[in-house]
């Protein structure tokens, strides 16, 4: 079974859907949103229905920063773009959309996998993975072998072996990696609808539970596009930059 | 047989089945892993129901180095990743929570370990070998791939065919890594890891990424297959390991007064404590093995005393960490170092088609200045055999063409640092498509030059040769046409 992992969407249609185009061409069978579909983006309303259908026909979806501020208020920790941006986006989802973000869970576990928008430690806390020592902090903190997240818009693997040795790598997109089953692993596919490392493209990432490899992908889509919806929504000028420039 | 509970290695038996795969005889007990010859029970009805399959079952002892056991999670993260002649073709692998095997291909040609308690070999023989070897780690460092244990009995030989030695084929991947996957041996040492002999410098200080490192070793194996002794013994400790950093070798003349200038040259080359004073890529050492008579020597070819080594390596030293951008990871290095060929028909092409290769060969040399240029022009023969070579005619129409690809040749060769970079070949053959991209694979080339044809009616009616080229070639082909009129 392919499964198709996307995260930090934030609104961004013209992203979102070439990467589930693209998952799909690829064999995605299923699919698991971790978070933040809001914010930022000028498609909120779309974005939210399109996870809500794919949780319908049993996908998984967990609750992101952007979506608990939507549905309730702006986080103390948001800067000023991203609460503008909370406000505008709250104006536009009708009381179902709001009430499908309210209702999302903090977290997802299967038999293997930790399904978490930002951290296993303190989900809560919104703390980011930036550096091996969070990585190992979040990978001690849960059971499970594999832990898939988001929040830092950044693709990057963790691995701590039973021996606690750690490790981290930036992955090559479109090289499968195989997920050896004698150390856990902690996998960020970068973000579909806001990348933020130099590179405009979309990011995702698809897990083949069959023989456990992970391929992390690199989309191109039209930012142009979604950069000038965000520009005639009246959101901030820098939220269309950074589409632009990935960053 | 098949039970979801662990499998001890220990308690494997003939006639067992694992995962459809029937052990049929142990051919190897080793500290580190059994081999199983096996079979598959059912078909799987692909390309690998051809192949003599073995088992490859790791040993792991209770207070065991967790190395031996992360040594085979990388083995076995690498090998489907690697394909070709230069590797056993991967199969299946088992999972480590039963049991973790790999099987792969059977390898049914000897191993090189044999050949170095003969040594030291003869002369040919220790080039042939070094070609088949750089041959095959050229490849594997293409596919991102750096060794990091290549020794004699991690190298097999394919059954030699069609009167051409078999290829080389590389083993044991468990101190491996690759570009492109994580290393999971990075933080399990505290011990530099490696065989001692063949170790480079680089990794004895702890670098894992440089291919440079299986060219040393690469590099030892000549000089013991040369010699008979070890480039730098056989070292027990840290210490003894870190002496190859100061301490060069004792040049293979020395103790092999026979050993031809161009060999020392290339053996020494590759034992250069300095990475970037050895040569750049896998394939430009075999280039020199199979051209010895084009070899730049240096002082090198002539010592008869061990250098002063220490200057470099403190040079060298001082380096480390301040040029961090020197590697950028095992298949980058070959596309930073490639091998150019410019097939160039001296005689027959028009003067400004042969101008127009000439700057397209120019262009390309200067944005590699890591490049190899080989210029190549065929004699077309009528027919293998039926030609008289050897008389003064055919000996005279070599020696001009030579003499007009050096011409041609002459304002890119007159630039800096040509020496040593450029070679010349004419080469006799009834069909110089054929002839060019034989060539190039024999040579691993990276990118063919040649002239399109021209327009005549003749060339017309034989076809033309830079079309064939781009269509059978390896590589990169550029084919370079005159800019004519419109109209």
């Amino acid at each position: 079974m392919r499964l198709a992992l996307l995260t930090d969407l934030h609104a961004n249609r013209e992203a979102v859907s070439t990467v589930l185009a693209h998952a799909q061409a690829q064999g995605a069978q299923c699919h698991a949103f971790l978070g933040d579909f809001v914010g930022y983006g000028a498609d909120p309303r779309w974005v939210v229905d399109c996870v809500r259908e794919h949780v319908a026909r049993g996908a998984i979806a967990v609750l992101g920063n952007h979506d608990l501020a939507v549905a309730r208020a702006p986080l103390p920790s948001m800067v000023s773009d991203a609460r503008v941006a909370v406000e505008w986006t709250r104006a536009q989802l009708d009381a179902a959309q709001l009430a499908f973000l309210d209702a999302l869970p903090l977290q997802h576990e299967d038999d293997d996998v930790l399904y978490v928008h930002a951290n296993a430690y303190a989900p809560t806390a919104w703390d980011y993975i930036t550096a091996r020592s969070d990585a190992v902090h979040s990978l001690q903190a849960t059971a499970k072998r594999y832990t898939f997240c988001g929040h830092t818009h950044i693709p990057a693997l963790y691995h701590l072996s039973a021996t606690g040795k750690s490790g981290e790598f930036s992955p090559t997109p479109g090289m499968p990696i195989p997920l050896s089953e004698q150390r856990r692993w902690l996998a960020i596919p970068g973000s579909a609808g806001a990348p933020r490392d130099g590179n405009p493209a979309a990011c995702y990432a698809l897990f083949d539970d069959a023989d456990r490899t992970l391929t992390f992908h690199r989309v191109p889509y039209d930012h142009a596009a979604a950069a000038a919806k965000v520009r005639a929504a009246g959101l901030p000028q820098r939220l269309a930059e950074r589409l632009l420039h990935g960053e | 047989m098949a039970s979801d509970g662990p499998i001890l290695p220990k308690s494997l038996e003939v006639g067992q089945v694992i995962d459809g795969f029937r052990l049929e005889e142990r051919t190897h007990q080793g500290g580190m892993a059994a081999l199983w010859r096996v079979t598959r029970v059912e078909p799987a009805g692909d390309s690998t129901d051809e192949l003599p399959l073995i088992m490859k079952v790791p040993r792991f002892m209770g207070g065991d180095d967790p190395t031996t056991i992360v040594g085979f999670e990388v083995e076995q993260m690498i090998m489907p990743s690697l394909t070709g002649p230069h590797v056993p073709r991967f199969v299946a692998k088992g999972d480590f929570t039963r049991l973790p095997y790999i099987v792969m291909e059977r390898i049914d040609g000897p191993s090189l370990r044999a050949r170095l308690d003969a040594a030291p070999l003869p002369i040919d023989d220790v080039a042939q070998i070094g070609i088949q070897v750089a041959t095959a780690l050229h490849e594997l460092h293409r596919q991102h791939v750096v060794h990091l244990d290549v020794k004699p009995s991690n190298i097999m030989f394919r059954p030699p065919r069609d009167g051409r030695p078999g290829e080389a084929v590389l083993i044991d991947f468990g101190l491996s890594r690759h570009d492109q996957l994580p290393d999971l041996l990075e933080e399990e040492f505290e011990l530099p890891m490696g065989t001692a002999p063949y170790m480079s410098p680089e990794q004895v200080q702890f670098v894992r990424n440089d291919p440079r490192s299986d060219l040393f070793a690469l590099g030892v194996m000549l000089y013991h297959l040369t010699t008979g002794a070890r480039p730098f013994g056989s070292p027990t400790s840290v210490r003894g390991l870190r002496e190859r950093l100061v301490r060069a070798p004792v040049p293979p003349r020395a103790l092999r007064p026979d050993c031809p200038a161009w060999l020392q040259e290339i053996i020494l080359h590759s034992l250069e404590v300095d990475p970037r004073q050895r040569y750049q890529s896998a394939a430009q050492l075999a280039f020199d093995l199979q051209h010895t008579d084009q070899l730049a020597l240096t002082e090198r070819a002539e010592r008869i005393t061990r250098a002063d080594r220490i200057g470099r390596f403190k040079r060298w030293f001082r380096a480390i960490g301040s040029e961090s951008g020197d590697v950028a990871g095992a298949a980058e290095q070959a596309a930073r170092h490639p091998i150019l060929l410019a097939a160039v028909d001296v005689l027959g092409a028009e003067p400004t088609l042969l101008d127009a290769v000439r700057r397209t060969t120019q262009r390309l040399l200067e944005t590699a200045p890591g490049a190899r240029l080989a210029c190549l022009t065929v004699m077309k023969i009528n027919r293998i055999g039926m030609d008289e070579l050897a008389d003064a005619d055919g000996g005279s129409r070599h020696v001009n063409l030579l003499v007009q690809l050096k011409h041609w040749a002459h304002p890119v060769t007159q630039g800096a640092d040509a020496t040593g970079r450029v070679t010349f070949h004419v080469i006799e053959a009834p069909d110089p498509a054929n002839a060019i991209v034989e060539y190039a694979r024999r040579n691993q080339v990276d990118h063919i030059v040649i002239g399109a044809r021209s327009s005549g009616g003749l060339r017309r009616y034989l076809g033309s040769v830079s079309a064939h080229v781009a269509a059978q070639a390896d590589c990169t082909v550029t084919v370079v046409r005159e800019a004519s009129p419109i109209g």
